[in-house]
């Protein structure tokens, strides 16, 4: 059931709320399995089946096919949980950044530093 | 009765293990990071804690979705580093001291800060950096742990007024320990950083500058802001400044800064170090 109160926007900013927790449990249960190493190596043999195990939605399976970081997250996946299987496609948080944000790694490494300007 | 001698305050950024293992500490990326450490190291030499407090976020170890505590306080007598998904080298294990922990639980209900007891808890990177960081090296630490958790992960969050007012508890706490023992503080994450969405790789210097000048001298001040608003100014993940308020809380009324260092970026966060202390302490650090 969605929540009734209406919903702030924070522009390009996903709010991981009940909603999203509810809808994202399949997703995020699987990333935390991944805290252990067999479970690593049991998505690593069989993807198809590991996903199928924790019964991922069509559309969490979809975004975890295409290593599609804002679908996974329109699906109700949560950073802190994607991060661990970020981890075993050898993606950092640079990695990901650039992804979401329709940048090369370059540029958004490049991001980051010209923030230091502000200072 | 236990004194607050100190707080530590620093980002938690996992890269930091990393450069931590690979020994880069003089590197050029990351001595400008580190570097905010030496007045610590000196301050700790004569400032040696019976008991270290720390703020944190769990980051997907101990606590899943289908139970979330919001405010979480350790009890066990050993924290252990472990796995957090990435395989990398574990911390040292920390002891812990379920007497304070408890007599902290006790006091912080009777202040109707109605918390989730854990007498099994991990650490992760959230603690163990800061440790490594402020005492490198180490195998075994003489100080004895107690962890408070802060959820920052699924919202709704705690409001950093809460989170303010959870720190005041622990500091009446400590008061009232009746051992003659010296308590350390430590506030870990952030400052300003996102992961996720179009929005990844923000920060906010003009943020974070707002939030280290405050607060020592006017924690309330930060509290203007609900954990929304914090969202907002200082990314998805920013909002882990609410480990660094209740820390601040956790430190009593007067309190001075001693050390400050800020740098942009260390990964994809605007990261801090700062060590505070009562306004009556001497100092050379
Ligand atoms: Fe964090």
């Amino acid at each position: 059931m969605q929540s009734t109160s209406a919903k702030r926007i924070i522009p390009g900013t996903p709010v991981f709320d009940g909603d999203a927790a509810q809808k994202g449990y399949a997703i995020n249960a699987m990333c935390f399995s991944f805290n252990e190493a067999k479970n690593r190596q049991a998505f690593l043999d069989d993807e198809e089946a590991y996903c199928a195990k924790f019964k991922l939605t069509p559309e969490q399976r979809e975004a975890v096919r295409q290593r599609n970081v804002l679908a996974m997250i329109a699906a109700g996946g949560n950073v802190y949980y994607l991060a661990k299987l970020a981890g075993i496609f050898g993606l950092n948080v640079q990695d990901l950044g650039a992804q979401q944000t329709g940048k090369s790694v370059p540029e958004f490494k490049q991001m980051l530093l010209d923030q230091a300007k502000g200072i | 009765m236990a004194k607050v001698i100190g707080g530590i305050f620093t980002s938690h950024v996992p890269a930091i293990g990393g450069a931590i293992a690979k020994g880069l500490q003089d590197d050029p990326y990351w001595k400008p990071f580190f570097d905010g450490f030496h007045p610590i190291h000196a301050w700790l030499k004569d400032n040696r804690p019976d008991y270290v407090v720390t703020f944190s976020n769990d980051h997907g170890l101990n606590f899943f979705l289908d139970k979330m505590p919001t405010f979480a306080v350790g009890a066990a007598a050993q924290y252990d580093n472990a796995d957090e998904g990435w395989g990398l080298p574990l911390f040292n294990s920390v002891p812990g001291s379920p007497e304070l922990s408890w007599h902290i639980i006790n006091t912080l209900v009777e202040e109707e800060l109605d918390i989730v007891t854990c007498q099994e808890m991990l650490i992760d990177h959230a603690l163990s950096i800061p440790l490594e960081l402020a005492w490198p090296n180490r195998r075994t630490y003489d100080f004895k742990l107690v962890p408070v958790g802060i959820n920052t992960v699924q919202h709704p969050l705690p409001s950093p007024k809460r989170a303010l007012a959870l720190g005041r508890a622990v500091h009446k706490a400590i008061e009232s320990w009746p051992e003659d023992a010296k308590v350390l503080i430590f506030g870990t994450g952030g400052l300003s950083h996102q992961l996720d969405g179009e929005r990844a790789g923000f920060m906010n210097p003009d943020y974070d500058r707002f939030c280290l000048d405050n607060l020592p001298s006017n924690p309330d001040a930060l509290t203007r802001h609900s954990a929304l608003d914090i969202v907002e100014l200082s990314g998805s993940q920013g909002i882990e400044i609410l480990n660094w308020i209740a820390a601040r809380g956790a430190m009593g009324d007067w309190v001075r800064e001693a050390s400050r260092n800020y740098h942009i970026p260390i990964s994809n966060t605007a990261a801090a170090t700062v060590l505070m202390v009562p306004e009556d302490a001497l100092v050379s650090a």
